[in-house]
């Protein structure tokens, strides 16, 4: 789970036809779209299924109009939006609401969390193993102490104490980047 | 983003909202360059053979499938669409 290349660096191998690269960035990508389709949006699984496969399609296709590329972030989170509006739309066509209706529900808080959790997922990929998996799988991927154990060799009796160590340790992660970020006067 | 004060609380709740996608979806995704690579190559090869362009009309799931490409709607549809346009 590193994250060698910035995502600008990621753009430019995309562009140049890096088929290694465009898989990293689905990857690093596919849970963010996910989460603002389901979580945000509240999409049905296949009207998310849709609107994932055609964000990544467009990001494909229009990598080349994306102008400043450390901005592809914001730029996913952009067209998945979009892409997510135009499914409620599709499917409130019977019944018609104004486009302040469809981003109403919390939307925006729900989608700043994101945001947030991405900037996690992000940290939790440079804090190394045993705890970026660890977490992981307990946190993300629900999975039970005895499945963890089981699949990481580790005493179920123990998987408890290390959750929290390893939650202290992204916390210190997350804190320095703030403190880093706050002195060079943000990204 | 906004300044925060990470608690133990709050980054377990933001780590629970990125769950992972369906392995398949990402699978899909990814070998979206590959999957261009073959329906330009389809395309260009039904540009040039007339017999070719007609049975992969006439069967479009088919032609896919002798390809080794699973022939999923979105698929069949930007296969459509291109020989439509060409």
């Amino acid at each position: 789970m590193t994250q060698a290349l910035t995502d600008a660096q990621l753009v430019a191998r995309c562009r140049a036809g890096d088929e290694a690269a465009w898989r990293e960035l689905v990857e690093r990508f596919s849970r963010y779209v996910y989460a603002i389709s389901v979580q945000g949006f509240r999409l049905p699984e296949h009207d998310a299924e849709d609107v994932f496969q055609e964000v990544f399609t467009r990001a494909y296709t229009h990598l080349d109009r994306l102008r400043d590329d450390t901005a592809l972030r914001p730029w996913i989170a952009q067209l998945t939006r979009n892409l997510c509006l135009d499914r409620l739309r599709d499917s409130s066509r019977m019944q018609p609401a104004s486009d302040e209706e469809l981003e109403s529900g919390g939307i925006d808080e729900a989608l700043a969390a994101i945001d947030d959790a991405l900037t996690v997922h992000e940290e939790l990929a440079q804090l190394g193993e045993p705890c970026a998996e660890l977490l992981d799988r307990f946190f993300a991927r629900d999975e039970s102490y005895k499945t963890i154990g089981e699949e990481l060799d580790l005493p179920p009796g123990t998987i408890a104490s290390r959750l929290s160590r390893c939650l202290a340790k992204l916390r210190q992660r997350l804190e320095g980047r703030n403190t880093a970020s706050n002195t060079s006067g943000g990204r | 983003m906004s300044a925060h004060s990470w608690n133990e609380e709050r980054l377990a709740e933001l780590l629970a909202l990125l769950k992972p996608p369906p392995q398949g979806w990402v699978e899909a995704a990814a070998q979206l360059p590959a999957l261009r690579a073959m329906l330009e190559d389809l395309v260009a090869r039904a540009e040039r053979d007339a017999e070719f362009r007609a049975a992969l009309v006439a069967d479009l799931e088919a032609a896919l499938a002798r390809e080794g490409v699973e022939p999923t709607r979105r698929v069949l549809d930007e296969l459509r669409a291109r020989l439509e346009t060409d």
